[in-house]
């Protein structure tokens, strides 16, 4: 039985995964969860996941969640390239372990609250934009984008060092969200930070802009979409 | 030169380094650093983690933040036994990772915030503790501990399975913040969570109990809020 992925290329998590395995050519069974149409939430779907998020693998009946969690097994499983998870080097591990646990409040929180207050909350529920909230998480990810460029990537190409690991997988995903909703400015004020971007980007297409398609999409229709809310 | 860990007994995840170090015979120097003062703002803590948090470590010039993040690099250095963090087993890794990514949103969200609201929040905004927002938190905590117990603890004797790993001291020093403010009766509610922190405890002890010394004295100081503080 082959790898399976139940993702929505929606989540930034999801298309960290998904972005990871095409460029390693990891072959899998893509199962798309459509998230806007609430196919999580499904009885079917909470025998994969109860905890109803995305994503997920089934590799030969080994489920696991949590996309960190899936990538690191993947790479050491299939042998992957040291540099993406660096197992040979306690050091150079530990700088891609520590960009990756300093991640989920600080780059995923931010950057995942700002487009729930500016799109997402407002889109599912059809109350008005909460301006205040949005704000707050302005205010946070800019911070972040600060911490972003004089600590991690002080004197570094790549968050963990000199090459490309999973940190920047990760976090360049999250920061994608902030392009959906026209927040990209917070990134890209950091002449680091945005040449940080355009790195990532270049190693990593065409498979970045095949699993940011959605992505790109709502930015380009993001302005008709603000102004019906 | 040895190895410095600059931690304060109050940090949950601080809590975790120090007990696993010392459980382990990791010789270390350790700095406090008093978070109730605002030590962690100096200018001389700035130059040892400038995202000015606790734990931190500088082993022989290798500066290091994220307390999971440090346990896993002196695991690997040292190559500390298998059970604490599996690296041949790769199964086994992968359910440890996959806890300790949702640790951060859910058992240190859940744990901390309440926390926070009941004992940090009134003092230093000098008002009464938001009986809304803490009915609600403790809500919140009562529905992860759920979750916790039916997928990662289910009815094994660690979270990782028959052996105590660094999931299990993580997640317990969340839980133990509880006890300084006389919430622990939300977890120990449930047996198999009561039994399995007093097993955690006991893997642990003397160490894990001189490692609470400051979370056992805030139990007996602090009385539940029934008036302003």
């Amino acid at each position: 039985m082959p790898l399976r992925l139940y993702y929505d290329l929606m989540s930034q998590p999801s298309r960290a995964v998904y972005m990871f395995l095409r460029l390693n050519k990891v072959p899998f069974e893509a199962r798309p969860v459509a998230l806007r149409k609430g196919e999580h939430f499904g009885e079917e779907y909470k025998k994969i996941n109860p905890f109803s998020l995305v994503p997920v693998i089934d590799d030969n009946g080994f489920k696991l969640t949590e996309s960190i969690a899936i990538v690191k097994y993947l790479i050491q499983q299939r042998g992957l390239p040291h540099h993406w998870y660096p197992t040979n080097s306690p050091k150079r591990l530990a700088r891609v372990e520590e960009y990756l646990n300093w991640y989920h409040v600080n780059t995923r929180l931010p950057s995942a609250m700002l487009i729930q207050h500016l799109l997402i909350i407002p889109k599912t529920t059809g109350k008005p934009v909460n301006h205040a909230a949005a704000e707050k998480f302005r205010q946070r990810v800019a911070t972040m984008v600060t911490q972003l460029e004089g600590y991690f990537l002080k004197d570094r190409k790549y968050l963990a060092g000199d090459e490309i690991s999973i940190a920047d997988i990760f976090g360049a995903c999250e920061l994608m969200q902030l392009n959906a909703c026209h927040e990209h400015g917070l990134y890209e004020s950091s002449t680091i930070v945005k040449a940080w971007m355009e790195r990532v980007k270049k190693d990593t297409n065409p498979h970045f802009d095949e699993a940011h398609q959605m992505t790109y999409r709502t930015h380009d229709i993001y302005k008709q979409i603000a102004a019906k809310l | 030169m040895p190895l410095n860990v600059y931690y304060d007994l109050m940090s949950q995840p601080a809590r975790a380094v120090i007990i696993f170090l010392r459980l382990n015979g990791v010789p270390f120097e350790g700095r406090p650093v008093a978070l109730r003062k605002g030590e962690q703002y100096s200018e001389e803590y700035q130059k040892i983690n400038p995202l000015s948090k606790v734990p931190a470590i500088d082993d022989d010039g290798f500066k290091l933040t994220e307390s999971i993040t440090i346990l896993k690099y002196l695991i690997w250095k040292h190559d500390l036994p298998e059970h604490w963090y599996p690296r041949k087993d790769l199964k086994k890794q992968a359910l440890v990772n996959e806890y300790l990514d949702w640790h951060h949103f859910n058992m240190r969200f859940a744990s901390a915030f309440l926390f926070r609201e009941l004992l940090v929040v009134p003092r230093l905004s000098g008002n009464p503790v938001n009986d809304k927002k803490v009915r609600e938190l403790r809500k919140n905590f009562v529905k992860m501990i759920s979750d916790f117990e039916s997928y990662f603890l289910k009815s094994n004797k660690f979270i990782a399975g028959s052996e105590i790993s660094i999931a299990d001291i993580f997640a317990v020093c969340e839980l133990t913040e509880l006890l300084a403010c006389h919430e622990h009766g939300l977890y120990e509610n449930s047996p198999a969570m009561k039994a399995w922190v007093e097993r955690v405890r006991q893997a642990t002890n003397p160490i894990f109990d001189e490692a609470h010394q400051m979370i056992y004295r805030a139990q007996q100081v602090y009385k539940k809020p029934t008036a302003k503080l």
